[in-house]
């Protein structure tokens, strides 16, 4: 299934090119977006995502959904990158050694058992 | 603006009933609470009834019809979907309804049929009332949402696990004399501290079970309560719902429920009440952490001193402010689209005296039902109020 918009987007942070969507009151939001979901300003800029941002939480997944039946037990972070935070699973590192502050780079892989892309995060010192 | 009176209540027990079809459980409560309320069936005005996953666990859409005919009715009867909050919402969309003269008497309930799908479907079914391209591609489940949430919480305000086992061991223990909950169980704070991880630092015991059940509310005018003579002591004084982002991470706070805040402030001014007037509470404890956050989106704890609450004996049976005497969606179950009226059902009994926990509250006036959807993106506030 073709997401437009969302694939665009994905495509390219896995090309290290990420970027967010930028209104002009600075809010950060992700595509597919027609208007700022924090201001309704519909004058939205591709801004590019920092390089690295740093862990504000997250957890180890051990029950997983069957979307990710072959990742458990795995770490899900949600992380900021100023004005927006991402969603995704660490990699690259121990499980047990992430944590709050750690600080991570955006990238996209393939999720083992589905096959579609998947956002990730690396250590920023790998 | 008419007053609305809650005259009839009725639950199924819940629990792990594969076998039973979403309409046969809708219809055992309508029925209770029908007869309960014994109201002319000619009177029924409408149905507003909530479910979240029929089409996953039943492949059954457009389910307001077949449960009117389940429930033996024949008026218009119409689905929400909101998630965890369906009920909730469907009840306020009830209370509205009369409020405004639409109607003088509303069937209001919900049902979730959940275990004929299994661990693995189930995980995957509940994960749907996240944001799909942003939260569940990036694998977070139910309980991870609120794992994420619990992180940032102990991070902010300091707590811990423990905290949160006593909060399942008060639930567990509410749970043991209602006839109605799943669990009939009483644990310790080492069982709750030992169970497996399920989406560290939330453990087994942090968790609501899977559960089947339904729920109904037959809510009335206050002038047809009179006209018919209707023993309705219970009176909804207060409703409001509020919102936020879907995805926690286009949140302002990662510890903090505004959505709750604002269904609050809104069903307190509307009743004309403060926290301090509350005297029990049932909140949407999906997890042991949700039913902190609720405490404190409430308005009847301080950010940072609801996680202490239950551990201090504040919130459990003999304390001055008993939470989820029903035992909870820890305990008592969480058949997601049913629980919102489950929880007003329980309150109901509660004010009214005729609850296995009433005594706990003998002199109780008002109490407050709290529901929430998804990360709690939905949240759904009522105050209901013992008239004399
Ligand atoms: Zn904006």
């Amino acid at each position: 299934m073709a997401n437009t918009g969302y694939d665009e987007w994905m495509a390219a942070i896995g090309d290290g090119e990420g970027y967010y969507l930028g209104c002009p009151d600075g809010h950060g939001s992700l595509p597919p977006r027609r208007t700022c979901p924090h201001c309704g300003a519909s004058e939205l800029t591709e801004e590019p995502l920092p390089e690295t941002g740093e862990v504000v939480t997250f957890t180890e997944v051990h029950v997983p959904a069957p979307n990710f039946a072959d990742e458990a037990p795995y770490v899900t972070a949600v992380v900021s990158f100023g004005a927006v935070k991402l969603t995704g699973v660490v990699r690259d590192m121990p499980n047990d050694e992430v944590e709050l502050g750690t600080e991570v780079t955006a990238d996209t892989d393939v999720n083992a058992t589905t096959g579609e892309q998947l956002l990730v995060f690396r250590p920023a010192d790998a | 603006m008419k007053d609305v009176r809650i005259a009839g209540v009725g639950l199924t027990k819940f629990g792990n009933l594969p076998d039973r079809t979403g309409r046969d459980l809708f219809a055992e409560a309508a029925l209770a609470a029908r007869e309960d309320a014994g109201v002319s069936r000619d009177d029924y005005e409408r149905i507003y009834y909530g479910n979240f996953m029929g089409e996953l666990a039943e492949q059954q859409g457009h389910q307001g019809p077949v449960m009117a005919e389940a429930a033996g009715l024949e008026c218009p009867a119409t689905r929400f979907e909101q998630a965890c909050a369906s009920a909730g919402v469907a009840f306020r969309q009830a209370v509205q309804t009369i409020r405004s003269g639409g109607a003088d008497v509303v069937l209001a309930g919900g049902m979730e049929r959940m275990n004929n799908l299994g661990t693995a479907k189930v995980t995957q079914s509940l994960a749907i009332a996240a944001d799909e391209l942003f939260e569940v591609r990036a694998g977070v489940t139910f309980p991870g949402a609120y794992a994420l949430m619990a992180r940032a919480y102990f991070n902010e305000f300091g707590g811990d696990t423990e905290d949160l086992a006593h909060i399942a061991v008060k639930n567990h223990a509410n749970a043991m004399p209602n006839e109605y909950a799943q669990f009939h169980r009483e644990i310790t704070l080492d069982d709750a501290m030992e169970s497996a991880v399920v989406a560290d630092p939330l453990r087994l015991y942090d968790a609501c079970p899977i559960t089947d059940g339904a729920s109904a509310i037959v809510l009335v005018s206050d002038d047809y309560a009179e006209e018919h003579g209707l023993d309705a002591p219970v009176t909804v004084t207060g409703t409001g719902q509020g919102g936020d982002k879907a995805a926690l991470q286009d949140r302002k706070y990662l510890a903090r429920t505004p959505a709750a805040t604002k269904a609050a402030d809104e069903a307190y001014a509307d009743a004309g009440i403060s926290p301090d007037d509350v005297d029990v509470a049932e909140v949407h404890d999906c997890f042991t952490i949700a039913e902190v956050l609720a405490l404190e989106s409430l308005g009847l704890y301080e950010h940072g001193e609801g996680i202490g609450a239950a551990a201090r004996g504040e919130t459990t049976r003999d304390g001055d402010l008993p939470v989820n005497l029903s035992g909870g969606l820890k305990a008592k179950g969480h058949p997601v689209g049913a629980t919102g009226t489950a929880q007003l059902v329980e309150m109901t009994k509660l004010l009214r005296g005729d609850h296995a926990n009433s005594d706990a509250v003998s002199d109780a006036q008002i109490g407050i039902t709290h529901n929430a959807g998804g990360t709690v993106s939905s949240a759904v506030v009522h105050v209901l109020e013992v008239m004399d």
